[in-house]
């Protein structure tokens, strides 16, 4: 009968009590004990990922110019704030590229929601719109780009196109997944409840649709920056991937590395910004029930 | 046959398309409402497919361009692959790998794949090896996180019931972690997939002496919209055909997955 001894408590067995004397008080906390571990474990992950890097740059492993110390790139940073490279400082680099970015996808979404929810409401629309939307669907964003210069120009329209058909897609498939897949019975039971057609979609189908189409929202706001900043590397003269490309060509690694981090620094506040605003949406959501 | 016969959304799919080259034809070619400078008619496209597939243009026939693209995405994703899964199945399975690796992921993961490119070409030039670095970097995101997480959304009774049998590690890797994993991975590798075959393209239109981006770039310098047309239809065409095949490999990867 082995069943009592699997089932018992997990106490350490006492002979190796002697051993741990000086350890014995962090012993009586094993979640403070292993967070700290955690948390130490991440620092070293982190040193060791700069520290190579130091390394590497520091002792001439790779040549200064191709590969500045961290150190150095910070600097290079800061600098750029206040002193223009090809033309802008690095905010206003940065600025112009927002500016694109919040025209294409605004448009994405302001256009893709709506459709991808008709879609997922009318049969007959999602039966006409779907065969072209996954013909178009496999296209890669930036092959828009030669199409996107001729018909726009490289100012601002060319990058709104790209944007828009990196961030499009997602904000159809997710819309039209929210709509489709509502549960009947809800639809069912209010319209036994003699709610209108526009009370069911206001009060019903949006709602139920709506955690899927902020999915969607985020998916395609990660996509229409990497298209961006794709869009500025090949057709610009202004912005973050602009000023990436000038350094590029005249081999600022620095420089690039500034743009690289001001980049996913950005993206990265997107994201957050969208998260936030999605939790609200949920909690508001989950009050009025 | 059958198919079209029984299901009214596929005559309404071959519809859709018929009518919309039909449009597409009766806007450029019939009554020239388009110009064909801003957008090529269909004969002029297919007459630049047939001369970029017989005689070539840009330095290479369609083949040739086609295989050295989707040459370059293989190589980068098969790398990234065999990477970035064992790293994200250490980091789900260890809390320790997960504390060490987590935070220098956090911090690199919100860069674009797109935004490595000119560091690439600053470090490796315009040739081949900097492209793959580059897909490298796209897919390898992906597969890491969705390895990890996949690892994470195994049941826990499924777990401790190997560890109580006694289940031996190279074992419980094998029959227990990766079966578990497997469709998060799969999710991982077709999002890493699609991210590198976005930044290869991007990256040949950068600079490349070959592959479909290329063809893309000197359309666009000879100001030749149904060769440009045509490249993008061969991007739209390979996108879809590693989709395919991927699906094919899920589906020989999980035969106990039926449906969906």
């Amino acid at each position: 009968m082995k069943g009592a001894d699997l089932a018992g408590p997990k106490t350490a067995p006492a002979h190796t009590d002697a051993r741990r004397t000086r350890a014995a008080r962090l012993d009586n906390y094993p979640y403070l004990r292993r967070a700290l571990g955690y948390w130490g474990l991440s620092i070293v992950g982190l040193a060791a990922f700069f520290g190579i890097w130091w390394l590497a740059a520091a002792t001439g492993l790779a040549p200064r110019q191709f590969l500045p110390t961290p150190l150095a790139v910070a600097e290079k940073f800061v600098q750029l704030l206040h002193q223009p490279f090809a033309g802008y400082t690095l905010q206003e680099h940065l600025w112009s590229s927002l500016q694109r970015y919040l025209m294409g996808f605004g448009l994405a979404v302001a256009l893709g929601v709506p459709l991808g929810l008709l879609m997922g409401w009318f049969r007959w629309l999602d039966y006409v719109v779907a065969p072209l939307f996954e013909v178009l669907r496999f296209i890669a964003p930036i092959a828009w780009v030669p199409f996107a210069a001729l018909w726009f120009g490289t100012g601002v329209g060319g990058p709104v196109l790209i944007i828009f058909a990196g961030a499009f897609p997602p904000c159809v498939v997710n819309a039209y997944r929210g709509a489709k897949f509502v549960d009947a019975y809800l639809v069912e039971a209010a319209r036994t409840l003699g709610a209108s057609n526009r009370m069911i979609v206001l009060e019903v189908l949006l709602p139920a649709a709506m955690p899927s189409i902020m999915a969607g929202i985020r998916v395609s706001a990660g996509l229409g920056w990497m298209s961006l900043v794709g869009a500025e590397l090949i057709v610009a003269s202004s912005g973050i991937g602009y000023m990436m490309v000038q350094a590029q060509s005249s081999i600022n690694t620095a420089i690039v590395m500034s743009g690289m981090i001001a980049i996913g620094a950005v993206g990265g506040a997107i994201d957050l910004l969208l998260r936030k605003i999605e939790t609200l949406a949920m909690r508001n959501r989950r009050r009025a029930r | 046959m059958r198919v079209l016969s029984y299901s009214p959304r596929a005559w309404v799919s071959v519809m859709t398309l018929a009518g919309a080259l039909f449009l597409w034809f009766a806007a450029t070619s019939l009554t020239g409402w388009i110009n064909p400078v801003v957008f090529p008619t269909p004969s002029e496209t297919w007459a630049s497919l047939m001369q970029i597939a017989t005689t070539g243009y840009a330095d290479g026939r369609l083949d040739q361009h086609i295989v050295q693209s989707i040459k370059l995405v293989l190589l980068g994703f098969v790398a990234a692959a065999i990477a970035g899964m064992p790293l994200g199945l250490w980091m789900g399975r260890s809390r320790y790998a997960e504390a060490f690796f987590n935070p220098v992921f956090t911090l690199i993961r919100p860069i674009p794949p797109l935004a490595w490119i000119p560091l690439a070409i600053v470090w490796l030039g315009l040739g081949d090896a900097a492209k793959v670095m580059v897909i490298w970097m796209a897919a390898v995101v992906p597969v890491v996180i969705n390895s990890f997480a996949g690892v994470r959304s195994i049941q826990p009774q499924l777990i401790e019931a190997a560890e109580m049998l006694g289940v031996q590690r190279g074992r419980f890797v094998r029959e227990v972690m990766i079966p578990g994993a497997l469709p998060m991975i799969f999710t991982g590798l077709r999002l890493s997939l699609q991210s590198a075959w976005t930044t290869l393209v991007a990256g040949e239109l950068i600079g490349a002496v070959r592959g479909l981006g290329h063809v893309l770039t000197q359309g666009s310098l000879d100001i030749f919209p149904s060769m440009i047309l045509v490249a993008m239809l061969a991007v739209a065409f390979c996108g879809w055909l590693m989709t395919w095949a991927l699906g094919r490999l899920e589906k020989r990867a999980m035969p106990w997955r039926t449906g969906s």
